[in-house]
């Protein structure tokens, strides 16, 4: 009897879980597939019903976003900030976390709760003071530096990205560097190798999971952030997501609407592309993680 | 150079970069916030008057101030709820229950965590328009004309819409949460469930539920902290707060104040009361949810 009743909840149940997972999968493909159709789609297209596919292929809104939106050179920009920032991010983070893991010295107990707490600050606070110690410094040193040096610099930006990226990399690098076993620094000692020299050539080599699951989640948050970009970059010197929430403003009101959901595909498309690739990777890291700004 | 001394300089040369940084960037700007919510600034060339707590007393006769609360605590909590409550579900049945195409679900349902904020924003933009959009259409598709709104331009409607797209957004990455602290229990209790023969849902809240309680109390904290976050981010690139201030959420009115009204006092006694409210709320959803842990 048992048994048959186990049946039959399990015939019961399972048409109703797929029923969910399909229906929930839809709600998440339709507005991303809707978004790749639109941006191939004539204007006039636009004004019959949304379901319709569209009538050919129309790479136009593609050549005036990319042109006549700037989202080209804003695509450019996006890339510079986000090479720099993973740049500057390892160049500080690495030394750091392997230091904080592998030493103990005075005061190393303090530094290293010190970095934990910043985990708990995030960007959306701190844009505003952000943005005036920047104005604060543009004037004071206006006349040294001359204009647009602190704000509308894509190098700055990308070393103000990677500096709140700190806290989280710091945090995730040292508790990998943690597991390592020391008898390789010991080794490398007795071969006459240096501090440096044993960091650089044995132990980084060693933390390339962990290195490759930083990169990969910092490009994410570097390429899709918008408003440090949109408060630090007042000028011509765009990201991506910014340039994306100027072009949504204006075509919307021209009512111009293919361009801008091509706009909102070059955002996304590198993101999409990164992820199939990665995916069980990233999924991983999220969860040994379990931060997201 | 002796051994200690060339160990403390090695020290010292890799983390000075990272702390100088970070005490730059996010140190002193965190204590900004603090400082700057004491004085009364009306602009960039204008001066700063120290006005002690009066920034903080403003507050209380803010309508629009008011408005951001509501709208925070209704996100934090229904977006909460239903967040945690689906992610739960497709978690517990993705791992518990022999489903075909776990790994395709499993990719799709994180797709909208990892596109932009804008993007998203753009995207649900689309679903809403009044005319053209995907929702009304919809609606209309199935005879549901009666229900067709104008969903982000009406006042009392914009905030749920919001709650819609930040559920979307979210709900794939609690999922991979929930996914691998469900598949790390240890089957065998499953298996001795099952020879009882108690039902699913008696399953989920007497096995799975308890033994992942400590991962959704991490994430009911870290939920509240991110929902604030995302709903400025989401606030700001879709609706700029409006219609007339009625979707406002705490960090954009800060924002609003802050950078759009120049009143950057008054913007960073919003930041110094969200700062607060968040650090008593995280000590009190904690202290409420705290169970014994179970070791397995």
């Amino acid at each position: 009897m048992k048994k048959i009743n186990e049946i039959i909840t399990r015939i019961g149940t399972k048409p109703f879980i797929y029923l969910a997972l399909i229906s929930l999968a839809i709600v998440i493909i339709i507005p991303v597939t809707w978004i790749f159709l639109a941006s191939i789609k004539k204007n006039q297209e636009f004004y019959g019903s949304p379901w319709e596919l569209p009538n050919g292929f129309h790479i136009e809104n593609y050549l005036e976003a990319f042109i006549e939106a700037n989202m080209g050179q804003y695509f450019l920009n996006s890339i510079i900030v986000t090479s720099f920032a993973l740049l500057f991010l390892l160049a500080m983070a690495l030394p750091a976390a392997y230091v904080l893991s592998r030493f103990t010295f005075r005061g190393s107990k303090l530094i290293k709760s010190f970095i934990k707490a910043g985990l708990f600050v995030n960007v959306s606070f701190i844009v505003v003071p952000i943005f005036l110690l920047l104005l604060g410094w543009e004037a004071a040193l206006s006349g040294i530096l001359g204009g647009d040096f602190f704000l509308n610099n894509r190098v700055i930006l990308a070393l103000i990205y990677a500096s709140t990226a700190l806290p989280f990399t710091i945090y995730l690098l040292s508790s990998y560097f943690e597991t390592l076993p020391s008898d390789f620094e010991e080794a490398a000692k007795i071969d006459g190798a240096g501090y440096f020299k044993t960091m650089l050539l044995v132990m980084l080599p060693m933390a390339r999971p962990s290195i490759i699951i930083v990169v990969l989640f910092n490009f994410l948050l570097f390429w899709n952030e918008f408003i440090l970009a949109l408060t630090l970059m007042p000028g011509e010197n765009k990201t991506l997501p910014v340039g994306l929430i100027n072009l949504m403003a204006a075509e919307r009101s021209a009512a111009n609407f293919g361009p801008l959901y091509a706009g909102m595909v070059v955002v996304m498309l590198p993101t999409l592309i990164l992820f199939i690739i990665v995916q069980k990777r990233l999924t991983q890291a999220m969860t040994v993680g379990g931060v997201k700004g | 150079m002796t051994d200690t001394k060339s160990r403390n300089l090695f020290i010292l040369l890799c983390l000075a970069p990272a702390l100088i940084m970070f005490v730059l960037f996010m140190v002193i700007p965190t204590a900004e916030i603090f400082r700057m919510s004491l004085y009364q600034w009306g602009g960039l060339s204008g001066s700063q008057h120290f006005i002690g707590l009066d920034n903080f007393r403003s507050l209380w006769n803010d309508m629009n101030f008011i408005r951001s609360v509501q709208n925070s605590i209704l996100l934090i909590v229904v977006v909460a709820l239903i967040t945690i409550v689906f992610a739960l579900f497709i978690a517990s049945v993705l791992v518990r229950e022999d489903t075909r195409g776990s790994t395709f679900f499993r990719i799709v349902f994180y797709i909208p965590n990892i596109l932009s904020i804008v993007v998203i924003a753009g995207i649900f933009s689309a679903i809403y328009s009044p005319s053209t959009g995907l929702l009304n259409s919809f609606l209309d598709l199935l005879q549901l004309e009666g229900l067709q709104r104008r969903w982000l331009g009406n006042e009392t409607i914009v905030i749920y819409s919001v709650a819609a797209a930040l559920i979307w957004q979210a709900t794939g990455y609690y999922m991979v949460m929930y996914l691998s602290s469900i598949a790390s229990i240890p089957s065998s209790y499953y298996e001795a469930a099952s020879l009882e023969g108690i039902s699913r849902f008696k399953e989920f809240t007497s096995i799975t539920l308890p033994l992942i309680w400590s991962t959704i109390r991490t994430t009911l904290t870290f939920y509240i902290i991110s929902t604030v976050n995302l709903s400025f981010l989401l606030v700001t690139a879709m609706t700029g707060g409006g219609p007339n201030r009625s979707s406002e959420v705490f960090l954009s009115y800060m924002y609003n104040q802050a950078y759009g009204n120049s009143s950057y006092g008054y913007g960073m006694a919003i930041a110094v009361v969200v700062f607060i409210f968040l650090f008593s709320i995280s000590a009190i959803v904690s202290s409420i949810t705290k169970r014994d842990v179970l070791e397995y």
